[in-house]
């Protein structure tokens, strides 16, 4: 099994030393500025443009910096934000419901379960407000009320009514308004714009990021690309289980690298699973497709209380029905987190309760509320969701009980980095969900859209300035030795793939990885498991390089080694999420260690031992760097949604 | 279920291409178009074949990469998108035409993957509301009108896939055009620029080499998302009004 070395603890040394409240401001007005003159002498790359790569080209772009953007999908506005569906957290209080920045940032830090840090989610409650205020701007189409005002409303995990939405197609809307300020800037010729171009290998030199190796996905073409920063914000890695909520491109290939390079790795292990995903037909399944999780405002969720129960849902009377999560948890009923209403479902279902075929599934149903609010109300608040599952499943849920079932979704964890999106390679920022650091263990719904939009408008524009005005760039240019070697290791990776010319194809070793993590490092985990995982991986990833087959060339498009390269790093990864999930011995959001858990099988946190963000080193042996957690203004309780 | 596929298979774009035949058999009707592709890609890498190279990602009808024209129609014979479309669409036995998007403005990249990148030009020519960040308004400082929300919405649903280009005999990128212009005219963020917007817009379609409009309507009976044929109309409204 992977061996593992313990290095110095870690900290993050950006955030002021002044009241939680003022640090944001205090961070500003010290970071150094760069006057509008000197910024289009600098050049910055950003790779991807989801919410936070979008939103930080256009940002930096009008700033006037010259900004070079990349993109895997044949245009920015296809980044996989444009598939969130539920909404956007902001702390406005339009409700009068008692809403505050406090409660926002209060709320999120105890929903990520005490694993993130304060400073960095109450700058992000902060700046929630202003980011509503920016879509609106940009006409983001948000829903709203007969006087013209804005709608709102609530989602897991929450008791106020906080979440701006543009019906089932939040995500959609706010990366189009994104993607349209960024199309501006093309325009403008700030931001120098390569769609179909993916990102191959970090360029470091003396230590600092200064460009990236990528390919033209139409030629093949391998090129470097200099600068004075390197900006990632290309996604989470949750395609490492084959089957997941991510669009099939999403991959892990950028802060993969980035971490060979030298960028630490924190909290790999932290996945989140969506609770309200359709389940899985059959074998062939590519990907999966959640419901938003706003459905369960108005959705119940039930099983037959009689293991096995077949009959159909409308034969099966009221008080034959088990309403679990409004038993459970009656104060927050079927708007608990995420995590915990995950973990109820599999349960249900592990236990025999389980609906549909395969007995893994549990109805969501909206026969109560089209009683009461009328099938119009319905279909205004999610007529494109039922649609959409009517489509997939050919059952219609006004009629039937939608069936659903816990998916992977999203991933907390990611690249390391300190309060100003650095990462631990000077001059490499990470913003979005490619980072690790607001969301803590768990991810409250209708935050992800919220963190990209502040990492890519405000936080980043800012903070990198400072690195910007206060760093002395020495010349590089294209014949630099760290900038040719690197290059070349791509070249040689690549051919190395296409000549492999085995047997078994890129998918089939995808979908036994996926399989593995599933089944190991999924909605639980256990020391057996994880151990026995951590010794099938290497010898997979062996015959990986031994067997796979790539046809084709690597002078056109070609699918499959775009596909290979990824999977290779997957392969990779997951043996750190398998190692970081292992030495997590405690139960926190979306890890749920079966050994640590209460008598009533809720998570058990252990804060005295690992109140800390597990960060990375990359080597033969990985390193443990840790970073306590210090919670200062929401101490830690056990998580109680009862 | 079983199958016979006639795909459209080009190298390149300087390639003539032709009609290629596969069957493809074990099939679910509960699969989607797509993933019956990815069976077949299965099947011919193993046996030493190339893959059928075509767009996708999302999967699950937002992100607008994947689009194929299916026995002559724009994502198939249901009005959704391709990787939506599901195999119970079919009849077990059925022969099925796949082809790529075919329009002036669209040219081949390799088999099924066309270039949309004109779409983004035209929205690089004014497709956008000129906010600068970090000086926003208050956001209830600009009430909206429940009923121009709901039309700014209804065209801002568009996601760029191309199937009204593809579907429409003239190869006319109206509809995409009118999505936009409407979503950002009819907002009050979206007046300063209201009569240079949709200017440029139509200038760069025209530019771009996408055909004329005859309101034949097939882009409308294609497109995933709904987008009205009144948009078209009041694409024209707004270019006339401009260009008085």
């Amino acid at each position: 099994m992977i061996d593992h070395t313990v290095g110095a603890p870690i900290a993050d040394t950006k955030s002021p030393d002044v009241a939680l409240e003022r640090r944001w401001d205090e961070r500003k007005f010290t970071a150094k500025l760069v006057n509008p003159a000197n910024r289009r002498k600098h050049r910055v790359i950003v790779v991807g443009t989801g919410l936070a790569g979008a939103s930080a080209g256009a940002t930096l772009g009008e700033q006037g910096y010259q900004v070079v953007q990349f993109c895997f999908q044949d245009s920015p506005r296809r980044a996989h934000s444009v598939a969130a569906q539920g909404g956007i957290n902001a702390a406005k209080n339009y409700r009068n419901d008692g809403d505050s920045v406090y409660r926002l940032f209060y709320d999120t830090v105890k929903g990520g379960d005490f694993r993130s840090r304060e400073a960095n989610v109450y700058r992000l409650a902060e700046i929630s407000a202003q980011i509503i205020d920016q879509a609106v701007a940009q006409g983001v189409p948000f829903a709203r009320e007969y006087g013209g005002l804005l709608d709102t409303r609530s989602f897991g995990g929450v008791q106020v009514q906080r979440t701006f939405y543009a019906r089932g197609q939040t995500g959609q809307q706010l990366l189009l308004g994104a993607y349209q300020a960024l199309s501006r800037q093309i325009d403008a010729g700030t931001v120098e714009m390569h769609a179909r171009t993916e990102m191959l290998d970090l360029i470091v030199v003396d230590g600092r990021a200064r460009g990236i190796v990528a390919r033209n996905l139409i030629t093949g073409e391998l090129t470097t690309h200099l600068a004075d920063a390197v900006v990632l914000a290309t996604g989470g890695y949750g395609n490492v289980f084959y089957l997941s909520t991510n669009a099939k491109g999403s991959n892990a290939s950028a802060i993969w690298r980035a971490h060979r390079r030298g960028a630490y790795f924190a909290n790999p292990c932290f996945t989140q699973i969506h609770p309200t995903c359709i389940p899985r037909s059959g074998n062939h399944q590519s990907k999966l497709t959640l419901m938003s999780e706003s459905l369960r405002n108005d959705g119940r969720i039930w099983v037959p209380k009689r293991p096995g129960d077949t009959r159909p849902p409308d034969q099966i009377p009221e008080d034959e029905r088990d309403y679990y999560l409004e038993r459970l948890y009656p104060s927050f009923g079927n708007l608990v987190p995420r995590d915990i209403a995950s973990r109820a479902a599999k349960s249900r279902c592990d236990a025999g309760f389980g609906v549909g075929p395969g007995g893994l599934g549990v109805y969501l149903d909206f026969a109560d509320a089209i009683e009461e609010l009328g099938r119009p109300a319905i279909e205004d608040r999610y007529g494109n969701l039922f649609d959409m599952y009517q489509r997939i499943t050919a059952e219609d849920p006004y009629q039937v009980p939608m069936r659903i079932y816990p998916a992977i979704h999203y991933t907390m964890g990611g690249l390391w980095v300190d309060y100003d999106l650095q990462s631990t390679v000077p001059g490499l920022f990470v913003i979005g969900e490619a980072n690790f650091s607001d969301h803590g263990a768990n991810r409250l719904g209708a935050s992800a859209l919220m963190q990209g939009l502040a990492d890519g408008y405000f936080v980043l524009p800012t903070t990198i300035n400072d690195y910007i005005g206060s760093t002395t760039f020495d010349a590089v240019d294209a014949a630099h030795p760290a900038v040719t070697a690197t290059e070349a290791e791509v070249r040689t990776r690549l051919t190395r793939l296409l000549s492999i010319n085995g047997t078994r194809t890129v998918d089939s070793f995808h979908r036994e990885l996926g399989l593995l993590m599933w089944d190991h490092c999924g909605m639980s985990r256990h020391d057996s498991g994880l151990r026995s995982a951590l010794e099938r991986v290497p010898e997979l990833r062996t015959e990986f390089w031994r067997s796979v087959r790539v046809p084709g060339e690597g002078t056109e498009l070609n699918q499959e080694l775009e596909k290979a390269n990824r999977v290779a790093d997957f392969l990779e990864l997951a043996e750190l999420m398998l190692l970081d999930a292992l030495l997590r011995e405690e139960s926190c959001g979306g890890h749920f260690r079966e050994e640590h858990q209460t008598a009533d099988g809720e998570a058990l946190r252990d804060d005295a031992h690992f109140s800390h963000v597990a960060a990375w080193e990359y080597g033969d042996r990985p390193v443990l760097h840790r970073e306590e957690l210090t919670f200062d203004h929401v101490h830690p309780t056990q998580r109680s949604y009862t | 279920m079983k199958l016979t596929l006639r795909i459209w298979r080009q190298s390149g774009p300087q390639d003539q291409g032709r009609m290629v035949s596969y069957a493809v058999e074990d099939l679910s009707p509960d699969m989607s178009f797509l993933e019956m592709l990815d069976v077949l890609n299965q099947d011919l890498i193993t046996s030493g074949e190339l893959p059928v190279a075509f767009d996708h990602d999302c999967r699950e009808g937002i992100c607008g990469a994947c689009g194929v024209v299916i026995n002559g129609r724009a994502h198939g014979p249901e009005q959704t998108t391709t990787c939506q479309l599901h195999l119970r669409a079919f009849r077990d036995g059925d022969v099925i035409d796949v082809e790529p998007w075919r329009a002036k403005g669209f040219p081949v990249v390799k088999d099924l993957v066309v270039d949309r990148s004109a779409f983004d030009r035209i929205i690089q020519a004014g497709g956008y509301i000129t906010a600068p960040t970090g000086s926003a308004p208050e956001a209830h400082a600009t009430p909206v009108p429940k009923p121009d929300a709901e039309v700014a919405f209804d065209n801002a649903t568009c996601i760029g896939c191309g199937a009204c280009v593809a579907a429409c005999p003239n190869g006319s990128a109206m509809l995409f055009t009118s999505a936009k212009v409407t979503h950002l005219n009819v907002l009050p963020q979206g007046q300063p620029e209201r009569e240079q917007r949709v200017l440029d817009l139509v200038a760069a379609m025209d530019d771009e080499g996408f055909g004329g409009c005859t309101n034949t309507g097939e882009c409308v009976a294609s497109c995933p998302k709904e987008i009205p044929f009144a948009s078209i109309a009041r694409l024209n409204r707004e270019f006339l009004h401009a260009s008085r």
